[in-house]
C-alpha cells in the first residue's frame, strides 16, 4: 500500500472525476471560493468514491510544524481510523477540518461542490455537513437530554426561523429516533448534567446523529469509558458507517481493531506515515518503529 | 403563532398575570380617584412611584434577557435607558415651544447658550410618534454597533462587562458637555405638556402610568415569547457552551447580537416612559453605578426568570424609596447588604422562595 501523498504529483494531469451530487442542498447562503481540485483528485479508483479532500495542508504554531503538506481523502461511507503518537497532528487535523484552526496553506473541500472549507466559519462548516465529537464530552449541561438533541437537529438554524417556528413533525420524529439510537429515550427528560460520563458521550454522539453530517469526526471516543461502554461505543460507531463517513481518532489499538475500519491512517510528525488495512499498517516497518514497537 | 402565545403560560399563570396587570392598570387608577375625607386612597406620588417601578421592571427584564439567558453581563444598560429617555425628553422640550422662561421657540437651555436655531439632530422630535420610534431605534443602533464589534472579536465575560461600563461612562461625560446639545449638566427638564395634555394635571400622569404598565406587560410577554422559543433554547446553549453551540451549526454572533439589540430597545422604551413620569432626564442616569444597580435588581430577584427580574426591580426600588427617606446615608450599605445576603442565602434570587414553597406544597 502506497501512502496517498506519493502518487499525488501524477495527479496533476487528471481532472476532477466526480459529478455533482444532485440531491445536495445548498445550505450556506454565502458562496465561498471554489478550490482547484485537480491536484488532489485523480483517476485512481479509490478517488471515485471520494467525499472529503484534505489537500496539501500545513499548520505551524510559532515555528512548530504540527502538520506538514498533509493530503488525505475520506471516502463516502467509510469508517476511517487515524492513529499516531502524541503530537502527530491528529487533533490539529480535526481543528483544521472544523475551522477552529486556519491552515498556513492548503484547502479542505467536499468533492461534490469544491467549496473551500478553510475560508468558512465554524458554523458554516457544520452546515456543510461536518460534525465533530470532542475528546471530553461536551453537552449542554443545564438543558434536558431531549433539548440537547433538539439543539443539534438538522434544519434551518437562522435567528428568525427559530424565533417564530417550533420543531417540525419530521424533526421531532428524528429527535426520538436519535434518542432511541443512543439508548437515552428513558432519560430524555432528565438534565444532561446529571448523566454519567459514558452517557454524556452517547448523548454527544446522538447530537451528532441529529445533525446528520456527511462526515463525522470522532476524537478519542472511549477515553475514560468502562470496558462495557467501550464495546457499546464500538458497535454504535460501526453501525454509523454507510450512512455517514466516520473518522475516528484514537490511541487505543484494541479499540481500533474492534472497529474493523475500512482504512487506517498513521500520522507521525504531521505527515502520513502509512495507510491501509490495520494488518498492513501494523506490519509496516516504519510504523512499528515510531509507534507500535515502543 | 396565536397558539404559541397562549401556551406561554399554564392556565393558572395566565390568571395570575391577568389579575396582576388588571389590578395595576385598572384598580390602582380607580383607587387614585376615590377620596376618603380629603386624601385619595392612593396618592399621586404613589402612582408615579409605581409607574417608575414599571419602567425599572422593563429594564430588569432587558438585563435578564442578556445576562440570565445569554450570559452577557452588561454593566452599561443605563446608557440605553437614558438614550430612550433623552429622545422622549427632546419631544417634551419641543412640545412646549414658546412656553419656556424666554418665550422662545427654542428650548430654554439653547437660548441660554445663545444658539439661534435648532441643531439638526433635534429636527423631527416635535412629533411624538417620531420621538417614540427614535427612543427604540437610537439605543438599538448603538447596541448593534457596540455588540457587533465586541461579539465578532469574541470578547466575553468580564472584558465585555468592562467595555459596557466604559461605554456608559463615556456617554455620560459626552452628555455633560453643553456643546453636545442635550442641556449638559442639567439635562432636559421643566416639561409642561405631552401630546397637548398638560403635565400639571393628574389625569395626564395617570394616563402615562397606565401606558407604562401596559408597556411593561407587553415587554414581559415579548420576553417570555423569546425565552420559550427555540431561539431561547439556543440562547441558553450559547450562554453555557458557546463553542459547542457553534459546532451545532449556530451562528452565535447573530444570536447574541439579536438579544443584545432587543434588550437595548426595551431599555429605550422604558426610558421613554420614565421621563414624563419623573419630569427630568440628565446625564446622571448614565452613571456607571446606575447600571450596576440594574444588575443587582436582577440578581436579587432571580437571574434567568423574567418574573424574578421584575420582582427584584420592584422590591429593591421600593426599599430604596423607603430607606432614602428614612435613612439616606445608609441606603448604599443596605443595598450592598441585600445583595450579599441574597447571593449567599438565595443564589437563585427571591423568586426561588416562591418556587420552594410550591415544591414543598406538592
Amino acid at each position: 500500500m502506497v501512502a496517498l501523498a506519493q502518487f499525488l504529483p501524477n495527479a496533476l494531469k487528471a481532472g476532477p472525476a466526480v459529478s455533482r451530487e444532485s440531491g445536495a442542498k445548498a445550505r450556506v447562503s454565502r458562496w465561498p471560493a471554489k478550490v482547484d481540485a485537480s491536484r488532489a483528485l485523480n483517476a485512481q479508483s479509490r478517488a471515485v468514491n471520494a467525499l472529503l479532500c484534505i489537500d496539501d495542508i500545513s499548520v505551524s504554531f510559532d515555528g512548530f510544524h504540527a502538520i506538514t503538506d498533509l493530503t488525505l481523502i475520506f471516502n463516502r461511507g467509510e469508517l476511517r481510523s487515524i492513529i499516531g503518537p502524541n503530537g502527530a497532528g491528529k487533533t490539529t487535523l480535526m481543528d483544521v477540518i472544523t475551522g477552529k484552526t486556519r491552515p498556513d496553506k492548503g484547502t479542505v473541500f467536499f468533492v461534490h461542490d469544491l467549496d473551500d472549507l478553510t475560508a468558512l466559519s465554524e458554523h458554516q462548516i457544520v452546515r456543510k455537513g461536518i460534525g465533530r465529537k470532542f475528546q471530553r464530552p461536551t453537552v449542554f449541561q443545564a438543558h434536558t437530554v431531549r433539548e440537547n438533541i433538539e439543539l443539534a437537529i438538522a434544519g434551518n438554524k437562522s435567528v428568525t426561523h427559530l424565533l417564530f417556528s417550533g420543531l417540525s413533525k419530521a424533526q421531532a420524529q428524528r429527535v426520538d429516533e436519535c434518542l432511541e439510537n443512543v439508548g437515552l429515550t428513558e432519560k430524555a427528560k432528565g438534565i444532561a448534567g446529571t448523566l454519567s460520563h459514558g452517557e454524556k458521550q452517547w448523548l454527544e454522539i446522538g447530537m451528532l446523529l441529529a445533525q446528520d453530517p456527511r462526515v463525522l469526526l470522532v476524537d478519542e471516543p472511549v477515553a475514560g469509558m468502562t470496558s462495557s461502554e467501550v464495546e457499546k461505543t464500538s458497535v454504535l460507531l460501526r453501525s454509523l458507517r454507510k450512512r455517514h463517513t466516520v473518522v475516528v481518532v484514537e490511541h487505543d489499538m484494541e479499540f481500533v481493531r474492534s472497529l474493523e475500519s475500512d482504512c487506517v491512517t498513521v500520522l507521525h510528525e504531521g505527515r502520513v506515515l502509512a495507510e491501509g488495512s490495520l494488518s498492513e499498517v501494523q506490519s509496516d516497518r516504519r510504523v512499528v518503529e515510531v509507534y507500535l514497537g515502543e | 403563532m396565536l397558539e404559541r402565545i397562549t401556551r406561554l403560560h399554564s392556565g393558572r399563570a395566565w390568571l395570575v398575570f391577568a389579575v396582576t396587570i388588571a389590578s395595576l392598570t385598572v384598580l390602582v387608577p380607580l383607587l387614585a380617584q376615590i377620596s376618603v375625607g380629603n386624601s385619595p386612597l392612593i396618592g399621586e406620588a404613589t402612582v408615579l412611584l409605581l409607574g417608575k417601578f414599571a419602567c425599572y421592571a422593563m429594564v430588569a427584564i432587558a438585563v435578564d434577557l442578556v445576562w440570565g439567558f445569554a450570559g452577557i453581563l452588561s454593566l452599561g444598560h443605563g446608557v440605553f435607558f437614558a438614550l430612550g429617555g433623552y429622545c422622549m425628553g427632546m419631544n417634551l422640550m419641543l412640545s412646549m415651544a414658546g412656553q419656556g422662561v424666554y418665550r422662545s421657540k427654542l428650548p430654554d437651555f439653547m437660548v441660554f447658550l445663545d444658539w439661534k436655531e435648532l441643531p439638526w439632530f433635534w429636527h423631527g422630535f416635535s412629533n411624538l410618534i417620531f420621538a417614540g420610534v427614535m427612543a427604540l431605534l437610537v439605543p438599538m443602533a448603538l447596541a448593534v454597533a457596540i455588540g457587533y464589534l465586541a461579539f465578532r472579536s469574541r470578547i466575553r465575560g468580564v472584558y465585555l462587562s468592562l467595555i459596557t461600563q466604559a461605554l456608559t461612562l463615556a456617554a455620560m461625560l459626552l452628555f455633560f458637555r453643553n456643546e453636545t446639545g442635550f442641556g449638559g449638566n442639567n439635562g432636559l427638564t421643566d416639561f409642561k405638556q405631552v401630546y397637548g395634555y398638560s403635565l400639571a394635571q393628574s389625569s395626564t400622569k395617570l394616563a402615562i402610568y397606565i401606558l407604562a404598565m401596559l408597556a411593561f406587560a407587553l415587554v414581559y410577554l415579548l420576553g417570555q415569547f423569546i425565552v420559550k422559543s427555540r431561539f431561547g433554547l439556543v440562547l441558553r446553549a450559547v450562554r453555557d457552551a458557546e463553542a459547542k453551540a457553534r459546532f451545532c451549526g449556530y451562528d452565535t454572533l447573530r444570536f447574541k447580537l439579536t438579544i443584545w439589540t432587543i434588550s437595548a430597545g426595551i431599555c429605550g422604551l422604558a426610558g421613554a416612559f420614565y421621563v414624563p413620569l419623573v419630569g427630568i432626564i440628565n446625564p446622571s442616569e448614565m452613571q456607571p453605578s446606575n447600571s450596576i444597580e440594574m444588575v443587582i435588581w436582577v440578581a436579587v430577584g432571580g437571574r434567568g426568570t423574567l418574573v424574578g427580574a421584575a420582582i427584584g426591580a420592584a422590591v429593591i426600588n421600593a426599599a430604596k424609596s423607603w430607606f432614602t427617606a428614612a435613612a439616606p446615608d445608609a441606603w448604599l450599605f443596605i443595598l450592598g447588604a441585600i445583595f450579599v445576603m441574597v447571593t449567599i442565602l438565595l443564589p437563585d434570587g427571591l423568586i426561588s422562595l416562591l418556587a420552594k414553597r410550591r415544591v414543598s406544597r406538592s
